[in-house]
C-alpha cells in the first residue's frame, strides 16, 4: 500500500504528495514510533479518526470511556515504556476532560503528546458549537502547546511536539488542529525535531563543581542521598547504583522515586516525606551532606523547611534550573542531566562504607518496626491491613510487578511496603494526587508492558472515579489485576479528620455498590474477601486467572497510616502512632 | 524587602507567550506594574519589559520560571539602578476661557514636556520620564481641569552593555541545526 518505512532515523526525512492533514497526523506519529493512541472521538476530530481507519495495523487506538481515562492510560503507558503517550480527544469538552491528566504529567514530569480537534478556523472565536479555548485553558498544565490551522504546518509541529515533550524535564504538550487544517491537503515531509533556539534542554555540566561536589562528598561523615524521579527519566538507575555503592551512601526515595533502586538493596533505607519511613525523615537532621538527586523538594517530603536539613551542605543534581534553590538552597548546584552528572561523579567519588552512619537507619528502623511495621503487615487484631495485602502481593509476584496506585491511605501502604526489583514499576499520581488516576493508568501500563503483571491498588473512593474504564479493561481484553481496598470511606481524609478534625467525619463515609457485581457486568471477572484465612486464596486465584479480575478485599474501616508527619511540622516530629 | 524590579525577557515572537509569561506572576500571586512589549534589536526576537514590585528572592524564581518555558530565550531581572528606564504620559487639558494659557505653558516647560496638540476644545501635553516625574506633572495640571491620563507601561535598557548578545551568538552557533518553524 505505501513504501514508508515506519521509523525514521534522525536526518532521514519522509514524505508523500497530497495527502489529507489528517493522513498526515498519522504519519507523523507513525515516524514517532507511536504504536498505541489513547483517545475519544468527536466531531472535530473525526476527519483524524477517519484516516486512522486506514492505518488500523499500523497504529492502535484504544478508545476509552472518558478522556481522562484515556489521558491517564497514556501516563500509565509511558510511565512503564519511558516513552511520550498519545492522546486524541475533539474539541470543547473532550479537550476540557484532558486537563486533570496534562497537570498530573505536568507536576509528575510524564511526556505526552495530546492532539484535539477544534473548530474550522473561521469559526475561532465566534463561540462555535464545541469550541473552547483550550490553548488558554491548557496552558499552565502544558510544557508547551500549540494550535495548527493549516495542514503544512502538522509535521512540523507534531516532530516540535514529541521533541519538547521528551526532552529536558519531559512532561505534556498539547496540540490543537482546527478541522480546516485536518481536511486540507498537502505534500507531506516529515523531520524529526533535533532542537531549536529557544530551547536548552540539557544544561551544560561543570565539571569544576562537579569536583567540589565530590570533595565535599569525599570528606562527608554523615552523608544521605535522596532520589527521585528524574534518575527513572534520565536512564540513569546503573550510574546512581554504582554511585551508591562505590559511596556506600544511605538512599531514600520520594514517592516517584520508587523503584529505581531495588527495594531489597541494603542501602536502599526506604522512604521520605509524610508517610515514609521513620529513619529517612528523622535523619534528614542530622546528615552533614544532603545529595538530592532527580527530586525537587516536594513540601510532603520536606515538612517545614525552616526546620529542613538546616545542618547539612546541600548538593542537588537536577535537569531544570528552575528547582535549583527553588524550596531548599543548595550548596552546591549540579546542573545537567542525571546520567552524565553521575557518571562523572562516579569516577570522582572514593570508595566507602560509613558503616556507623548507617547503623542509625537500622535503629530507627527496629523502632519503627516494632510500633508500626509489623502491625500492618503481620496483624493480629481480627480486621485486614492494607498492608497485609501488599505483603501477600510482593509474595505471589516475587517483586517482579508492576504496581499501580491511586490516592490514598491505600498508596501510601502500597509504596511503603511493595518490593520492587526492577525500575519503572510504581505508578502513581504523586505531585497532583489525582484521584481516579489508577484504573486508567494501570491498563495503559498492561499495553505498554504486556508482558508483565500488571497490578492496580484502588481506594473504593477513587475506584468510583474511572470505575467506566472497567469497559475499557474489558474490551481490549488486557489483563490488569484490579484490587479495591475497601474501608468503605475516603480514608486518607477520614484519618485527617480522626487526627486534626475530632473525629467530625464530614462527608468521608461511602455507601457503596456491589463492587462484585458491577466488575462482572463489565465483563471482568470479580471476587470479594474479608477473612484472612481466605485472603491468600483469593489473591493466588486472582494472579492465576488468564484475563483481568477484580478482587475486593474489605479492610479494617478506620485504620491509619503511620508514620506520619503532620502538615506544618518537622520530619524530625514524625509520629509513630 | 519588597522593591521595584524590572524583568526583561527576549523571546520567539509567538501566539500564546504573552499568556505563558503573565500567568508565572498569576500562579505566584505577584501584581504586574507594568508590561510592555515590542521588538527587539534582534530580528524575529520580541522583548518584554515588565514591572514588578516585590522581594529579591520572589523576583529570582519568578525569573527562572519564566526562562524555563519552551519559547522564551533569556530572562534577566534590573532593580531601578541598573537601568535607565523612562515611560511616557498624556494629559488632556479642556480649552475653557479662563484657563490660564502662559501660566500653562510654564508648567509644561519647567517639567520637560511639551504640547503635542492644540485641537479646538482641547490641549494635549506628553511628557516622557520616571513615573515621578509624569505624576509630578499630573498633579500641578490637576488644577488647570485635566479631562485624560494615560501612562505607558516602562521601557529600559541595562546601564551595562548587553549580555544577551553574546548569548544569543553563542546559542545559535551551538544548536547549528535551528528549526525554522513558520507556524
Ligand atoms: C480528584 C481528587 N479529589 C479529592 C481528593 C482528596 N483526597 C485525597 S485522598 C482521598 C480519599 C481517598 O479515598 P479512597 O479512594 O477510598 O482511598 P483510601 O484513602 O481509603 O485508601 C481524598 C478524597 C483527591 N486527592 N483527588
Amino acid at each position: 500500500m505505501d513504501t514508508l518505512t515506519k521509523t525514521v532515523g534522525e536526518n532521514e526525512e519522509i514524505s508523500k504528495k497530497n495527502i489529507s492533514g489528517s493522513e498526515a497526523i498519522i504519519r507523523s506519529l507513525l515516524a514517532e514510533d507511536v504504536g498505541t493512541v489513547f483517545g475519544y472521538p468527536g466531531g472535530a476530530i473525526m476527519p483524524t479518526y477517519d484516516a486512522l481507519y486506514h492505518f488500523q495495523k499500523e497504529l492502535k487506538h484504544v478508545m476509552t470511556r472518558h478522556e481522562q481515562g484515556a489521558i491517564h492510560a497514556a501516563q500509565g503507558m509511558a510511565r512503564v515504556t519511558g516513552k511520550p503517550g498519545v492522546v486524541f480527544a475533539t474539541s470543547g469538552p473532550g479537550a476540557t476532560n484532558l486537563i486533570t491528566g496534562l497537570a498530573d504529567a505536568k507536576i509528575d514530569s510524564t511526556p505526552l503528546v495530546c492532539i484535539t480537534g477544534q473548530v474550522a478556523s473561521p469559526l475561532l472565536g465566534t463561540d462555535a458549537f464545541q469550541e473552547t479555548d483550550i490553548m488558554s485553558i491548557s496552558m499552565p498544565v502544558t510544557k508547551w502547546n500549540i494550535q495548527v490551522t493549516k495542514a503544512e504546518d502538522i509535521p512540523g509541529a507534531i516532530a516540535k511536539a514529541f521533541y519538547i515533550a521528551t526532552s529536558g524535564r519531559p512532561g505534556p504538550v498539547l496540540i490543537d488542529i482546527t478541522k480546516d487544517a485536518q481536511v486540507a491537503s498537502f505534500d507531506f515531509t516529515y523531520k524529526h525535531c533535533t532542537g531549536f533556539r529557544s530551547y536548552v534542554p540539557n544544561p551544560a555540566i561543570d565539571y569544576d563543581e562537579i569536583e567540589k561536589a565530590a570533595a565535599l562528598i569525599n570528606q562527608a561523615k554523615k552523608p544521605y542521598i535522596l532520589f527521585g524521579q528524574g534518575v527513572i527519566l534520565a536512564n540513569a538507575e546503573d550510574e546512581f547504583k554504582e554511585f551508591v555503592e562505590k559511596t556506600g551512601i544511605p538512599a531514600a526515595w520520594t514517592l516517584l522515586g520508587l523503584s529505581a533502586l531495588p527495594t531489597d538493596h541494603p542501602l536502599n533505607v526506604g522512604m521520605l516525606g509524610m508517610h515514609g519511613n521513620y529513619g529517612p525523615n528523622v535523619l534528614t537532621n542530622e546528615c552533614d551532606v544532603l545529595i538530592a538527586i532527580g527530586m525537587r523538594f516536594d513540601d510532603r517530603v520536606t515538612g517545614d523547611l525552616n526546620r529542613y536539613a538546616k545542618q547539612a551542605k546541600v548538593i542537588h543534581l537536577e535537569i531544570d534550573p528552575a528547582e535549583i534553590d527553588k524550596n531548599v538552597k543548595s550548596d552546591i548546584a549540579l546542573l545537567g542531566h542525571a546520567k552524565d552528572l553521575l557518571q562523572v561523579l562516579n569516577t570522582m567519588c572514593k570508595e566507602n562504607k560509613h558503616e556507623a552512619w548507617r547503623k542509625k537507619f537500622d535503629e530507627y528502623k527496629a523502632i519503627e518496626f516494632e510500633k508500626v511495621i509489623e502491625k500492618e503487615l503481620n496483624p493480629t487484631k481480627p480486621g485486614l491491613t492494607m498492608g497485609e495485602v501488599v505483603r501477600r502481593v510482593n509474595d505471589l509476584t516475587d517483586s517482579e510487578a508492576v504496581i499501580v496506585t491511586d490516592v490514598g491511605q491505600h498508596q501510601m501502604v502500597a509504596c511503603r511496603y511493595a518490593t520492587f526489583k526492577k525500575s519503572k514499576s510504581n505508578v502513581t499520581s504523586g505531585g497532583l494526587g489525582t484521584m481516579g488516576f489508577c484504573l486508567p493508568a494501570a491498563l495503559g501500563a498492561k499495553l505498554g508492558a504486556p508482558e508483565r503483571e500488571v497490578i492496580a491498588i484502588i481506594g473504593d473512593g477513587g475506584f468510583q472515579m474511572t470505575i467506566q474504564e472497567l469497559g475499557t479493561i474489558s474490551q481490549t481484553e488486557a489483563a490488569v489485576k484490579i484490587i479495591i481496598l475497601n474501608n468503605q470511606f475516603l480514608g486518607m481524609v477520614r484519618q485527617w479528620q480522626q487526627l486534626f478534625f475530632d473525629k467530625r467525619y464530614s462527608s468521608t463515609e461511602l455507601t457503596n455498590p456491589d463492587f462484585v457485581a458491577i466488575s462482572k457486568g463489565f465483563g471482568v471477572e470479580a471476587s470479594t474477601v474479608s477473612d484472612r484465612s481466605k485472603l491468600d486464596e483469593a489473591l493466588k486465584t486472582m494472579m492465576d486467572y488468564e484475563g483481568s479480575y477484580l478482587l475486593e478485599v474489605m479492610i479494617e474501616k478506620e485504620d491509619n497510616v503511620f508514620p506520619m508527619v503532620p502538615t506544618g511540622a518537622s520530619v524530625e516530629d514524625i509520629r509513630l502512632e | 524587602m519588597k522593591q521595584s524590579y524590572t524583568i526583561v525577557v527576549f523571546t520567539e515572537n509567538k501566539i500564546g507567550l504573552l499568556n505563558r509569561i503573565s500567568a508565572q506572576f498569576t500562579q505566584r500571586h505577584i501584581n504586574i506594574e507594568s508590561l510592555t512589549t515590542s521588538e527587539s534589536e534582534y530580528p524575529g526576537i520580541h522583548r518584554f519589559t515588565i514591572v514588578i514590585e516585590d522581594t529579591e528572592e520572589k523576583t529570582r524564581k519568578v525569573v527562572k520560571q519564566i526562562e524555563k518555558q519552551v519559547e522564551v530565550l533569556k530572562a534577566y531581572c534590573f532593580t531601578d539602578a541598573e537601568t535607565i528606564h523612562s515611560e511616557i504620559a498624556l494629559y488632556k487639558i479642556k480649552r475653557e476661557d479662563d484657563l490660564d494659557l502662559e501660566k500653562l505653558h510654564k508648567v509644561v516647560r519647567d517639567n520637560n514636556a511639551f504640547v503635542k496638540e492644540m485641537l479646538n476644545g482641547f490641549i494635549i501635553i506628553e511628557k516622557t520620564g520616571t513615573k515621578e516625574e509624569t505624576h509630578k506633572l499630573f498633579d500641578e495640571l490637576y488644577p488647570f481641569g485635566l479631562h485624560g491620563f494615560v501612562r505607558s507601561g516602562r521601557v529600559s535598557l541595562s546601564n551595562q552593555m548587553s549580555t544577551f548578545k553574546s548569548y544569543l551568538e553563542a546559542l545559535e552557533t551551538h544548536s547549528k541545526e535551528i528549526i525554522t518553524d513558520n507556524f
